[in-house]
């Protein structure tokens, strides 16, 4: 394949859709320009606006407090309706990140690093259907995901398991040893509500996020990973459960499980957090692991059936360099297979959006606009509905009703940006080499510059990466 | 290829429609042409000993705690079914139709899957083998393809998926619809046309913006357009006209936009006779609740919603079985976060017009330690295999060869649950 087709996968598969003059700009070592942007540190988003997840939390926690008292407390001039829901806090907040998060996406001179942010937020996925997760989505992606993208799996893994978003999220910052301190105060009081684990968490780390449904695990081996992983928790600064900074996340020894146990054959002393922090740095290491990873990168960069080889040899370099990212990124750079054909990814409607608002130069301002567009075409920023993320396969979003879904938003940004874009112009800038000679003959011969538009972002070129 | 104008299809479906009125009933006299199926997933694993509460079981109110929920007769007590089972008192539509024998409820039920994976469950669930991943089709898909064709129905497809993408159940070699409603404008046609050309030489954009278009069209006519000489009106019972106008009816309600679409297109009779659609958020790890609180709340919606399907398929319920499933159930105690964790067997619904009902189908285990499956789940003693193939068999006429062999490759020794529906 020619060094022109390899430039419009640079910038369409490895990053999130060429801008005019970002081929031109890629030129003749695409896999240098990819490479190169794996320089420099984790990128931020530049906001001044969000907020910590920690200040989020107080503050949710703070009014939840506040609604309380103004609820019982009846003889003061207390008025609950007047104390702000949660929710409503939440809501701005999760417009303010899901529009900074579009801003990044449509000024970012470093999209491979985008995308990939974009993939190990999915890997730990969590979902704002879960209305605590609303307002903790954004920041979840901002602490747990980002610094670690392009630093090592082992620590982006302990990054994610102990934020406050994914603790609440699988439900593990109440979940309790049933030999616990805590546990046992309840008995002695008692209480008729056994205090016990909740495996939610310790199942999905397993299925999910590291050694994948195949990856040799039991139940008996998800319980106790769940007795390791009680007292994961978040702080509180004032109650009956004081303990560590208010929604900052704590270790909570009177609530974990004491003892030794056993995971996957290996046992576990008792070691406070640290026990679980040993068993995911043990999980990130497992073989298991590296194949799991493998796989949904292959088929992220390459195709929905990724081939063996391709699978073999980034599951060699994760294992190799003991989950060092920028290693396996090199690998994944390096393959042949990544750079075989053009437009083998049929894109989902994320990338699809923002793609076109990358293409048309949208200006930072339409973030806002842009957002229920993802929810239009299917794909709600931070809502993909359960812990294992968004599906990779074109099959998952390659539906009749999505198509027509896709085609009639594209029609309607055509009719907008059709007086100030010129398709035929933006065509080679969007698909390089690789635009076949129907596309461009459609757009020449198209109507009107908004239908012209409508062609181009339409084109089957365009809906594949 | 050149593409109907979307004007000409819409006349075309309205006339049929206003056709249809003239015969209704004597039309499709076959049955395998006449009855309507519709499945419900349930993602997120359904606790089965909450929705189906087995009150009359000695370990039950021990192993609920808090949240088990009262016998018939207390205040919020569950709805009796008979001596051991009631139904979660948010379901009052669905012990309706027990008393009118309109429902079986299923217990200890469970696909061949043993492991505790949603995700895998839910593969097993949908592809109709034994395992999870082992092939990329499913049953539903794989038993249209052995139907006859039916030339009655648009452009062959017997089903639809109410969503954006088709779900691995309905996947497969026979040509189905999806639809889910938009909000956005129609392109004019010869955008459309010029898009459609573009697309003669890319197989998978040509084929499914065709589909698109082809649904549309018998959607407008079944959903939102007033049907010539007001045809509509009559097969939607009054009262619930009176309600749409009023404004009752909420669209954004949680399955109301989904039913409403699903009852449009199966009351077409040129549109599919088989629908599948998702409803999510059963996954209760913690704070799940008893005869109220998060659960119930879900649980009411369902039961509101098949409501709003029986009333708004009106005639063509009689004709209409209704399966609603999950992936596998839940833990039989609740856990130290009063909720309940991944589980092994479930309860399931199969209701409808079309429906024997009036029965609770299970083989019970019992709750005891000894009975329960690896010490903490309700055990499964109903293969849920053995259901769907009676149901296929009696209610769609799916030849009985092709159920052992392509709908259930891994089912030959599963016998087919007979007779859940009426003759």
């Amino acid at each position: 394949m020619d060094d022109p087709a390899l430039a419009a996968i640079a910038a369409n598969r490895f990053g999130l859709g060429a801008r005019p003059g970002e081929l031109a700009r890629v030129g003749k070592d695409p896999r240098g320009a990819v490479g190169a942007q794996l320089a420099g540190g984790a990128p931020q988003l530049q906001d001044a606006a969000l907020k910590s997840s920690a200040d989020i939390l107080s503050q949710a926690l703070q009014l939840r407090r506040e609604r309380r008292a103004a609820r019982t407390d009846a003889s003061a001039n207390a008025d609950a309706a007047a104390v702000m829901k949660v929710a409503q806090l939440y809501k701005p907040i999760y417009a303010d990140e899901t529009s900074a998060r579009i801003r990044a996406a449509l000024a970012t001179e470093r999209p491979f690093v985008e995308r990939l942010t974009y993939f190990w937020n999915n890997h730990f996925a969590i979902s704002v259907d879960k209305a605590v997760v609303l307002g903790l989505a954004g920041s979840f992606e901002r602490e747990a995901i980002r610094p670690h993208v392009l630093g090592s799996f082992s620590e982006m893994l302990l990054a994610a398991t102990r934020h406050p978003a994914m603790l609440l999220y699988l439900d593990n910052q109440i979940s309790i040893g049933p030999h616990s301190q805590l546990a046992e105060r309840a008995a002695r009081h008692a209480s008729e509500r056994r205090l016990g684990i909740n495996e939610n968490l310790a199942r999905e780390i397993l299925e999910l996020r590291t050694l994948g449904v195949a990856g040799g695990y039991t139940q008996a081996d998800v319980t106790s990973f769940a007795q390791i992983l009680t007292g994961w928790s978040i702080g509180a600064e004032s109650g009956r459960l004081a303990d560590g900074k208010s929604g900052e996340f704590v270790f909570r020894q009177e609530m974990h499980e004491p003892g030794a146990q056993h995971v996957l054959g290996k046992r576990y002393a008792e070691d406070g957090v640290a026990q679980g922090v040993t068993v995911l740095s043990d999980l990130a290491q497992h073989p298991a692991t590296a194949h799991f990873i493998a796989t949904k990168l292959a088929r992220h960069f390459i195709a929905d059936e990724p081939p063996q080889r391709a699978i073999e040899h980034l599951t060699r370099a994760f294992r190799d360099s003991r989950g060092d990212l920028p290693t396996l990124y090199g690998a994944l750079i390096a393959l042949r297979e990544c750079w075989a054909q053009t437009f083998a990814k049929f894109k989902t409607p994320a990338e699809y959006i923002i793609s076109s608002l990358r293409g048309l130069e949208l200006p930072e301002n339409f973030a806002d606009k842009a957002r229920a567009a993802f929810a239009l075409l299917g794909q709600r920023i931070y809502a993909p509905g359960s812990p294992a993320g968004w599906p990779d396969r074109s099959a998952d979003w390659d539906g009749a009703s999505a198509v027509l879904k896709r085609i009639e938003w594209a029609d309607a940004l055509g009719q907008k940006m059709g007086t100030h874009r010129d398709a035929a112009q933006l065509a080679p800038e969007w698909l390089g080499a690789g635009m076949s000679a129907a596309t461009q003959t459609s757009i020449a011969r198209a109507a009107s510059g908004s239908q012209a538009l409508t062609l181009l972002l339409t084109a089957p070129e365009f809906m594949r990466r | 290829m050149r593409l109907i104008k979307r004007r000409e299809f819409l006349a075309g479906a309205a006339l049929a429609t206003g056709g249809m009125l003239l015969t209704t009933g004597i039309a499709f006299a076959g049955s395998g042409t006449r009855r309507r199926f519709v499945f419900v997933i349930l993602r997120g694993a359904l606790d089965g000993l909450a929705a189906v509460p087995p009150y009359g079981d000695a370990d039950y109110a021990r192993l609920r705690g808090e949240v088990a929920l009262a016998a018939p007769g207390a205040p919020r007590g569950a709805l009796q079914l008979d001596g051991l089972f009631g139904l979660h008192p948010s379901l009052a539509f669905l012990h309706e139709s027990f008393a009118a024998q309109e429902l079986v409820v299923f217990h200890a039920v469970a696909t061949p899957y043993r492991e505790r994976s949603h995700f895998d469950g839910q593969d097993v669930l949908e592809n109709g083998c034994a395992r999870a991943h082992a092939v990329q089709t499913g049953w539903i898909n794989r038993a249209l393809a052995a139907l006859p064709p039916n030339h009655a129905v648009r452009r062959g497809e017997l089903g639809i998926a109410l969503g954006q993408n088709v779900p691995l159940v309905m996947r497969g070699p026979a040509p189905v619809a999806s639809w889910s409603p938009s909000h956005l404008a129609a392109l004019d046609e010869d955008t459309l046309q010029r898009i459609t050309d573009r697309y003669s030489t890319d197989a998978l954009l040509s084929q499914r913006l065709a589909d698109a278009l082809a649904t549309q069209s018998v959607a407008s006519a079944a959903l939102d357009e007033p049907l010539m000489d007001g045809a509509a009106d009559e097969r939607v019972p009054a009262q619930l006209l009176a309600q749409r106008e009023a404004g009752n009816i909420r669209r954004g309600a949680p399955y109301k936009e989904i039913i409403h679409a699903t009852a449009g297109f199966l009351r077409s009779d040129d549109g599919p006779r088989v629908a599948v659609f998702d409803a999510s958020g059963w996954d209760t790890h913690a704070n799940e609740g008893g005869a109220e609180g998060q659960l119930a709340a879900r649980l009411a919606a369902l039961d509101a919603g098949l409501r709003t399907l029986k009333e708004e398929l009106g005639p063509v319920w009689r004709d209409t079985a209704v399966m609603v499933v999950t992936e596998f159930g839940r833990t039989a105690a609740v856990n130290g976060t009063r909720g309940t964790d991944h589980g092994t067997a479930a309860a399931a619904f199969l209701l409808g017009g079309a429906v024997d009902g009036g029965r609770v189908i299970a083989k019970w285990p019992g709750l005891s330690a000894r009975a329960l499956y690896q010490g903490r789940d309700l055990a499964p003693t109903l293969d849920l295999h053995s259901v769907l193939k009676g149901l296929l068999a009696d209610h769609l006429q799916v030849p009985t060869r092709a159920l052992e062999t392509s709908v259930f490759p891994d089912s030959a020794a599963v016998k087919p649950l007979r007779g859940l529906v009426r003759a």
